[in-house]
């Protein structure tokens, strides 16, 4: 029979090895390796344990809101909306803690997660029910929902961090060493990993970024998917809301501004395709948490704050290359596979 | 094949008349809009105005300091009769600042007060504003002179860097590596205070051994002022002490050093708000700081431009104006009002003070 | 941007449409109404509008806008995107800055221009070379041009802020045209628009633009060259850029890092509240004036009636959104329309 056509393969053991060590996601931890290794041979300060706690603690919200977006690039689409949202979703922390100064940890969190997730589900709604690319629909509601952020806050602003402490302290507090909002962030990112890779669903967001179309015949329930995604995007970026307003305590009505273009760079960065259908949440978990380590590393290194942003600005490009190259290089592969199956 | 690139238009005749009316209405429009005067013209020409008009624009409005500055004022006017409103940007830039002078230049303000941003940038927004008839006073941070009739400074600005450095040199034995935490690249009033603690480094013989490695930037934003602080600590393992000029800086930082490794072990000292710094003082984390109470900037702010407004003051030096409960202040060299001294903070005193 | 949702072609027989109505009656023209429309309720109802003032701040502020959006016009109609017109702008007024700066004031300041300008030329030949040679997405590569030439400019210029421009520059720039007080620069910014109206609606080359974003396979089977297009595309968008950066250092007198910070988005908004489909292959010059002027004049209305510009940022959003939606639901609604008239045409169903 053809099993015999493929060349002699290697023990599973060493195949496995080899699909992670050649994956996207591999390349941008080893970026990330590198770069911390790099820079705390030269200040070993950057890896002090204080310096680890805020490299862990900073990137925490990123990791977040980088797997929701990166749930939505998948499936070809984009939020750019997500800076407004975790504005709002912030300063609602806020205003939770003002009206009601008692209300359990977990109440808080809840009422962040519905209520981005509900900010994400008109996205989703629109985006389905119109048919509009959500470039534009998500430009529009970041506009929307900064307008709302200013016109609830004002130019008022909570300090969430002050009271009650038991919030504030949240984002100090450490489980086992590991601070506490880095925990949830890694659950975030496993759960939807293991998601995307697993589940019938999951596996259909891919399927839609490859080819809406083709997707649509198949069956695959196209408009739900798409409006899952988003909900679980606001959903996410409710979350990051609410470790938001515990790690830097000040919300107001600039809160989030121009967090977008980042966390889809960061998403980028991570091996995600802008188009769709390849890449995974772990590789926008390690892209979020490179970019914000990248700022902290640079600032270790003494390098000139100035280069900060055109290093950053150099990685984007840098990582969506490698994207193309490797796409290229496997759509020639899976050419010549096709022809040699024929 | 029909490649059409214009969009189809919706065919319903209704419209067409609307659409006719409009187009009759934009020529009507744009001709009487060519030979209107400004519209709703200010009724009150006359020079003895009972009450006037101020409009305060602070360096951002989202800033507890500028609120307190804001409350001050607004109580002042109040008091006398006058009409108060703040306009401002929600993010501490020149540029932004420039959109509300204009705005308000249309609306003929009587007198404009503003912290700016940068000293250059809105001086020609503020020149026209003067051609419009508007008075224009600068608080809290200057602008260049020729845009402005009068400074109110909040204190002598000798005076604030003498206090910084002397709380941050007690602190760390008149020696080590001190680095200073400011607001943005250009605000004046920072970079006033700035100039003249590097002035004290380098002048005053007691500090020789004190060295300052570097100045950065929060931009008085919360959470760029908490990030830019980490970095500080990051770059310079040897930094004994942090100066913070400004109220979100210091808040910032305070509470990232409460939270780390480095409380206690590096000072912090600055200009902060009590009721901002209460709890930084009580957990250790910061022994001392300085302010004065902002409120009494926008009641001098509010008794100058009246002065000016009714013409008895143009703002030289010399000049003296009543300024109610802070009795009558002079106006000193550079047309610069000074209101008062500063206020050292510490365990001690903190608790009588609610700012 | 590659997924085509194409207005549907009518079922019914087309009605032929005269040249006139499609002008008068199109997407464009109605744009222009609306900002008639703006401007009359915004005279009635806001205090002090109705001036010559008005005339000079609003149209001042909407120049960076405008400039920039014509160039963006023509990309987003090739399918493309630039997301790095703004940061191309803060670099070219950070080199003007510091060559200002360094120059002590004595050097020739149009030579610096012209330096300013050819840097913009630049970025935007970065820009097309990684989009059309390299084949890179255009979303992707202009997120991280917009932070890298952020970045250059923060490198050039640092912290400083250059103020002490020459003022018959400031000036010339600020000042404005007597009796009806439309800044003089607004007239070099009509000429601009004027050339790229013709260009778009009146050459090969800018008809070809809309055959390219509607299907680059079938424009490149035609005879159009695509990567050439967009190659000029992007680079008169950074030379655009460059141009809108110089004005706003002049305007404001003052060259930062962070000068003309987040413009990117706003101009986007404006081109396809304008009428231009984010798709490609549709939209006009003047429906994108119209979209710019809309946006500011609601801007200014409300800045000057006092209300929070927060009112503002929602009016925005909103008018993207219902003028993208709207659009697409109308010409479904059509479409379901159209095909049960067919149905009961051919008898399948019977007349109600």
């Amino acid at each position: 029979m053809s099993t015999t056509t493929s060349p002699r393969q290697a023990p599973l053991v060493f195949r496995g090895a080899r699909r992670i060590l050649v994956s996207r996601e591999f390349s941008v931890f080893a970026a990330l390796a590198l770069l911390i290794i790099v820079t705390t041979s030269i200040n070993p300060r950057f890896l002090s344990a204080q310096g680890i706690s805020d490299i862990l603690l900073n990137s925490s919200i990123f990791v977040v809101m980088a797997v929701g977006e990166a749930m939505v690039i998948i499936t070809r689409n984009v939020d750019l909306s997500v800076g407004s949202t975790l504005g709002l979703t912030a300063y609602s922390t806020g205003a939770v803690y003002a009206a009601f100064p008692h209300v359990s940890l977990v109440v808080v969190f809840v009422i962040g997660i519905v209520f981005g997730g509900i900010l994400g589900a008109i996205n989703g709604l629109v985006v389905g029910a119109a048919k509009v690319p959500a470039l534009v629909i998500t430009l529009g509601t970041l506009y929307i929902y900064r307008g709302v952020n200013y016109a609830w806050a004002g130019s008022n602003q909570y300090f969430v961090g002050n009271d009650p402490a038991e919030f504030g302290n949240l984002s100090v507090q450490t489980f086992y060493g590991v601070p506490v909002l880095a925990i949830i962030a890694l659950a975030a990112t496993v759960i939807f990993g293991i998601y995307l890779y697993g589940a019938r669903s999951g596996r259909d967001l891919y399927a839609i970024g490859s080819d809406p179309s083709a997707a649509r015949v198949f069956g695959i329930p196209v408009d739900i998917r798409v409006f899952g995604a988003f909900v679980a995007c606001g959903a996410l970026t409710g979350l990051a809301g609410v470790l938001y307003a515990s790690r830097f305590s000040s919300v107001g009505a600039d809160t989030g501004t121009g967090y977008e273009l980042q966390i889809v760079a960061a998403v980028v960065v991570g091996g995600v395709a802008i188009f769709g259908g390849s890449g995974t949440v772990v590789g926008a978990a390690i892209g979020a948490v490179l970019l914000t380590t990248m700022t902290g590393a640079l600032a270790s290194l003494n390098v000139s704050k100035f280069w900060q942003q055109a290093v950053v600005g150099v990685l984007i490009i840098a990582a969506i290359l490698i994207t193309r190259l490797l796409a290229l290089r496997n759509t020639r592969r899976l050419k010549v596979s096709e022809a040699r199956n024929v | 094949m029909k490649l059409s690139h214009i969009t189809e238009a919706r065919p319903l005749r209704r419209s067409q008349r609307v659409l006719a009316f409009s187009a009759a209405a934009t020529a009507v429009v744009f001709a009487l809009a060519g030979c209107a005067s400004s519209g709703a013209s200010s009724t009150s020409t006359s020079a003895a105005k009972k009450s006037f008009s101020i409009a305060f624009v602070p360096k951002q409005l989202n800033n507890p300091y500028t609120n307190v500055e804001l409350s001050g004022g607004q109580k002042a006017a109040a008091a006398l009769g006058d009409k108060y409103s703040v306009v401002g940007p929600n993010t501490a830039s020149a540029s932004s600042q420039v959109s509300y002078i204009n705005t308000l230049t249309q609306k003929h303000i009587d007198v404009i007060a503003i912290a700016a941003n940068d000293p250059n940038a809105v001086c020609s927004a503020l020149n026209q504003a003067k051609a419009g008839g508007a008075k224009i006073i600068t608080f809290d941070s200057d602008t260049d002179a020729s845009c402005r009739s009068l400074f109110i400074n909040q204190v002598n600005t000798q005076s604030v860097a003498d206090v910084e450095i002397k709380q941050t040199a007690e602190q760390i034995g008149d020696q080590g590596q001190i680095a200073i935490l400011s607001a943005t690249a250009n605000a004046t009033n920072q970079n006033a205070w700035i100039a003249d603690m590097k002035k004290d480094l380098a002048t005053n013989p007691k500090y020789a051994k004190i060295q300052l490695v570097t100045t950065v930037y929060g931009n008085d934003d919360d959470t760029t002022s908490f990030q830019v602080a980490q970095g500080l600590l990051q770059s310079y393992p040897n930094l004994k002490a942090i100066i913070s000029p400004t109220t979100v800086g210091i808040a910032a930082t305070a509470r990232y050093l409460s939270t780390s490794s480095y409380k206690g072990k590096v000072v912090l000292t600055g200009l902060g708000l009590p009721n901002q710094m209460r709890q930084y003082v009580k957990d250790g984390t910061v022994k001392e700081f300085a302010l004065w109470d902002p409120a009494k900037i926008g009641q001098a702010a509010v008794y100058a431009a009246k002065a000016l407004e009714a013409g008895t003051i143009t703002g030289k030096t010399g000049d003296k104006f009543s300024a109610g409960s802070l009795g009558t202040l002079t106006v000193g060299p550079d047309n610069t009002v000074i209101v008062g001294g500063p206020t050292e903070f510490n365990a001690a005193n903190i608790d009588q003070y609610n700012f | 941007m590659s997924e085509q949702a194409t207005a549907p072609v009518s079922a019914a027989p087309a009605k032929l449409r005269s040249r006139g109505r499609r002008v008068w009656l199109g997407r464009n023209a109605n744009m222009i109404y609306a900002v008639v429309l703006v401007v009359i309720l915004a005279s009635i109802f806001v205090p002090f509008f109705f001036s010559v003032t008005t005339v000079n701040f609003l149209l001042i502020d909407a120049v960076p806008i405008l400039l920039m959006a014509m160039p963006m016009a023509l990309i987003i109609i090739t399918g493309e995107i630039d997301l790095s017109v703004a940061s191309t702008a803060g670099l070219s007024a950070a080199v003007l800055g510091v060559l200002w700066e360094n120059s002590h004031a004595h050097g020739n300041i149009w030579v610096m221009f012209v330096i300013c300008v050819i840097v913009g030329a630049a970025c935007g030949a970065f820009n097309g070379f990684l989009i059309t040679v390299v084949g890179l997405p255009s979303l992707a590569v202009t997120i991280g041009t917009l932070a890298l030439f952020r970045g250059l400019a923060l490198v050039v210029i640092g912290d400083d802020a250059v103020a002490d421009f020459p003022t018959d520059a400031t000036t010339f720039v600020t000042s404005t045209v007597p009796v009806i007080g439309v800044p003089v620069f607004m007239v070099f910014v009509l000429v601009v628009v004027a050339i790229f109206a013709v260009v778009l609606h009146f050459t090969p080359f800018g008809r070809a633009l809309y055959a390219l974003g509607f299907s680059k396979e079938a424009a490149s089977f035609v005879g159009i060259r695509v990567g050439r297009s967009k190659f000029t595309l992007f680079v008169i968008s950074g030379v655009i850029s460059s141009i809108a950066g110089i004005f706003w250092v002049l305007r404001y007198s003052s060259a930062q890092s962070d000068s003309v910070q987040g413009l990117e988005l706003s101009v986007v908004a404006a081109v396809v509240l304008g009428g231009v489909s984010i798709f490609g292959g549709s939209g006009g010059i003047v429906g994108v004036v119209g979209g710019v002027l809309i946006i500011r004049t609601v801007n200014y209305s409300l800045e000057l009636g006092g209300l929070p510009d927060t009112v503002l940022t929602i009016v925005t959003g909103g008018l993207l959104v219902i003028s993208v939606v709207a659009p697409s639901v109308s010409a479904r609604i059509r479409l379901a329309r159209d095909r049960r008239r067919a149905l009961v045409h051919s008898g399948e169903i019977a007349k109600p």
